[in-house]
């Protein structure tokens, strides 16, 4: 019996390690410490969000209200402060903005970015808004380290202020070697990261809202199950002492 | 009682819970492989429990389809729980349904006179694997389309009918509005309807002939003057309460993954599915769930153009044959015993051989074939290793059952 | 087999179990059953509506949706208000007796907040078929000489009156009900929102 399990644990093993494996990226991304637990970033991440993304991009399949209830934000501060296309708060996080038009505009249609952190992970999105810099090649004057010719210009440029990115060529291609700071913004680097931070951790919340909920539950039904394995282990006991 | 006399003069409903639960003798040595058979039941139940709620918000509309999952992950009450429960729940089926089938490897299920629920069994699982297929397509996801897109190419590499019928599948020259629509008929109504007619025929083909058991040997040699096997008990209440046990651990494992790691580091969620299908975008390294990929490596590992045909029909070929291989199991077992305890090294070296390369396969499957190395050689090369292991296990078993020294097998269960 | 078997404590165990087994399988039913409840999006397309009546004439009548049913606007004039009191005995409920047909700031002889304006739901109590208005008096209006104007069912016969009392002897037991609305200016009313309690 025992033998049995062990390889029945081995083989499980063997299934799930690999998914430890496959969880790092390719790339080299920063790593952003992500804490649903902490309210005050998400709702500083929120007022972001919808200040800065949600003019160009859509969170299409998140509603205000299940926002504001999710971060404790009440309906007056909601309305007053966060909602700037919607009328009602049951609303979607939409937008006006004709995909035609946005396609003149940007040559893409700006993703929606309700499922963004699922897709690309927390770690790209912060990365990649920490990554931006001043290019005069390119249509919009910006460029991106992490999505090279990326159609977005810097939108928190105010925040971050202008940067260069430095490219080594001594190693007969271009290696990109770090960023160079040509005007400051209105936050220093370490508050820049933080609010960008807050932003990904609220885009975690974004794609997931029921992440909130999950874990909570989550333990009280494995508590349950404990009770559950406790007491069919002691019945099945009871009954098969009859054979051994 | 009357109420039971009453259904019983119009019903042999006390007769069928004798017959199959009561007075049913299995063996009383299972082990713990024998918990997977009654765990695949209920995950086929569960699926389907789970699957009617998703019917009733899910839309099978190109247009509608990816935004009706993130309804149902947002704004349906309780809607996310029970995706997940589904979405995990395919990979916990096929989880069980492995180790099921494995346990037959082992004691040798299949051999004479079980073939008919070997084979039974064997149909399921091939259905099993076109309700998964047909299913992944249902969330409209990047890797829905293009895994749907890819396979369903295969059907493209079958010499002058390939092309057309692959159209006939897609019901379009792409993978579409049309194609899905289709899938989510086969997926909510013929597949599931199919698949409990034939769980129901695994099980009556077994009630018919009685479990094997971990030594191998027949219980119903032995009986005593009532008729009864020695070695048999009752499987009401003995194995409804250690399967119940069985349910009670499994569960816990279920939920854990549900609540804690629904995605499972992308094993049972990918992240590409979680961007809308585009025509114009496909993912980085298109693979299927898991539990097809072994297959996909087959698939992938015949790249062999000097094959009459060309590299890719040959790959559609192996693919197949990889399947087929498994229903012929109980005529290519030529030992004298049923049970891995009484077999020799022959038959131990080659199975572990064989659940290292599944696995190896499987995890192949997973990567891109082109740019890993591990160890000593391409990705490409260990699946063509795998490959020629995969088919000698089934291809020599005739000869290295025959050779193999096996032990003598005892009187009773031990 | 054994000859000591504690009966009681297999009894117990089985009982236990049974019972922990079936509340987790109820649990387990709760998120499948819940999942069938209004989600947020019928929610959201449930929420409160504003309507602005500067532009009703007396005697005109308009109709908004709030949560999929028609909600009957009518600004009676004062031909129409009188008539109000002359019908009471025809009707079975002409003193607003059945509670639930109405919130309490309507409970009165007008069936509503301010005397002239009417706000019901246009579903018929009987069955749910949508009543058509029909304002024309005495025989023009084709049913009958003493019609005094009101809203009638095609489908099986309702007749109510201007404040959508019912008549007697009609399928429809009840008034038309007064969904929860409240007056955020003299001529905007929100559908949806009960009246303040401070405000009526």
């Amino acid at each position: 019996m025992m033998s049995m399990i062990t390889k029945l644990l081995l083989i499980v093993s063997l299934l799930i390690s690999p998914a430890l494996l496959a969880a790092g990226g390719g790339e080299n991304l920063d790593s952003v410490y992500i804490n649903l637990a902490d309210k005050g970033s998400l709702r500083r991440g929120a007022h972001t969000f919808v200040n800065y993304c949600l003019s160009c991009h859509e969170a299409s399949f998140m509603r205000y209200e299940r926002m504001a209830t999710d971060l404790e934000i009440d309906t007056p501060t909601l309305v007053e402060n966060l909602m700037f296309v919607a009328d009602k708060p049951g609303e979607l996080m939409t937008i006006n903005m004709a995909p035609e038009d946005a396609k003149a505009w940007f040559g893409v249609v700006p993703p929606d970015l309700s499922l963004t952190a699922r897709s690309r992970g927390p770690d790209w999105i912060y990365t990649y808004l920490r990554s931006f810099y001043r290019d005069e090649t390119t249509p919009t004057g910006w460029n991106n380290t992490l999505f090279p010719s990326v159609a977005m210009p810097h939108v928190l440029y105010e925040w971050q202020g202008l940067r260069e990115a430095l490219f080594d060529e001594s190693h007969g291609v271009s290696e990109f070697s770090g960023f160079e700071q040509i005007a400051s913004g209105k936050m220093s680097e370490v508050v820049y990261d933080e609010a960008i931070s807050d932003l990904t951790n609220f885009m975690v919340y974004l794609a997931e809202p029921a992440k909130l909920v999950r874990y909570r539950i989550g333990f009280w039904v494995m508590g349950f199950m404990l009770l559950f394995i406790g007491l069919t282990y002691a019945l099945k006991k009871e009954y098969w002492r009859d054979i051994h | 009682m009357s109420l039971l006399n009453w259904i019983d003069d119009r019903f042999p409903l006390t007769k069928v819970w004798q017959e199959h639960m009561a007075q049913y003798y299995a063996p009383k040595n299972f082990n713990i492989w024998y918990y997977f058979g009654s765990l695949s039941l209920l995950m086929l139940v569960l699926q389907i429990v789970t699957g009617i709620v998703l019917t009733m918000h899910y839309k099978p509309d190109a247009d509608l389809a990816f935004a009706s999952v993130e309804y149902i992950m947002r704004d349906v009450p309780a809607g996310w729980f029970v995706r997940y429960l589904h979405g995990v729940g395919a990979s916990m089926f096929f989880l069980t349904v492995y180790l099921h089938m494995f346990r037959a490897l082992l004691y040798g299920s299949h051999r004479h006179p079980r073939e008919l629920i070997w084979l039974l069994g064997m149909v399921i699982y091939v259905a099993l694997m076109a309700e998964a297929f047909f299913g992944y397509l249902l969330p409209w996801g990047n890797m829905s389309y293009w895994g749907a897109q890819v396979i369903i190419s295969l059907f493209g590499a079958i010499p002058g009918i390939g092309e057309p019928l692959a159209e006939w599948i897609r019901g379009d020259f792409v993978i579409s509005d049309a194609t899905l629509n289709r899938f989510f008929a086969f997926h909510v109504i013929l597949l599931p309807l199919l698949l409990a007619l034939l769980v129901y025929l695994h099980i009556v083909a077994l009630h018919k002939v009685g479990s094997n058991n971990p030594d191998g040997i027949e219980i119903k040699k032995n009986k005593d003057k009532d008729g009864i096997p020695v070695d048999g008990i009752p499987f009401h209440p003995y194995y409804t309460v250690k399967d119940t046990f069985g349910v009670a651990v499994f569960m816990a494992v279920f939920l854990a993954i549900v609540f804690f790691v629904p995605e499972l580091g992308g094993w049972f969620l990918e992240k590409d599915n979680f961007a809308p299908a585009d025509i114009l975008q496909t993912p980085p390294d298109i693979v299927p769930l898991w539990y097809l990929t072994p297959y996909y490596s087959i698939l992938r590992a015949v790249t062999f153009e000097w094959l009459p045909g060309g590299a890719k029909l040959w790959g559609v070929i192996a693919m197949g044959a990889a399947i087929v291989m498994f229903f012929f199991l109980p005529w290519l077992d030529r030992a004298k015993v049923r049970s891995i305890r009484y077999r020799g090294w022959l038959y131990k070296t080659f199975l572990m051989l064989f659940v290292v390369t599944f696995l190896m396969l499987g995890y192949l499957g997973t990567k891109n074939p082109g740019h890993v190395d591990i160890f000593w050689f391409k990705n490409v090369i260990w699946a063509q290793i795998g490959l020629v292991i995969y088919f000698a296990f089934f291809l020599l078993m005739p000869i290295y059952t025959r050779l193999d020294r096996t032990k003598p097998e005892p009187d009773r269960v031990r | 087999m054994v000859d000591n078997i504690n009966n009681d404590r297999r009894r117990v165990l089985t009982t236990v179990t049974t019972g922990v087994g079936l509340a987790g399988a109820a649990a387990l039913a709760v998120p499948l059953v819940a999942s069938m409840k209004p989600s947020a999006r019928a929610r959201a397309g449930g929420a409160p509506v504003e309507v602005d009546i500067t532009d009703l004439a007396p005697g005109q009548m308009k109709v908004v949706e709030w949560r999929g049913k028609p909600v009957w606007i009518l600004r009676r004039d004062e031909a129409m208000l009188l008539e109000l009191a002359s019908i009471v005995d025809d009707l079975s409920d002409p003193n607003s007796a059945v509670v639930e047909q109405q919130p309490d700031y309507a409970r009165n002889a007008h069936r509503s907040i301010r005397s002239d304006v009417l706000v019901v739901l246009g579903v018929c109590t009987h069955l749910g078929c949508a009543p058509s208005k029909n304002f024309d008096k005495g025989a023009a209006s084709g049913l009958g000489d003493d019609w005094v104007g009101g809203f009638f069912c095609p489908c099986h016969g309702s007749k109510f009156d201007l404040s959508g009392r019912v008549y007697k002897n009609v399928p429809a037991p009840t008034n038309l009900e007064v969904p929860p609305h409240t007056y955020v200016s003299d001529n905007r009313i929100v559908i949806g929102v009960d009246e303040k309690e401070t405000a009526a």
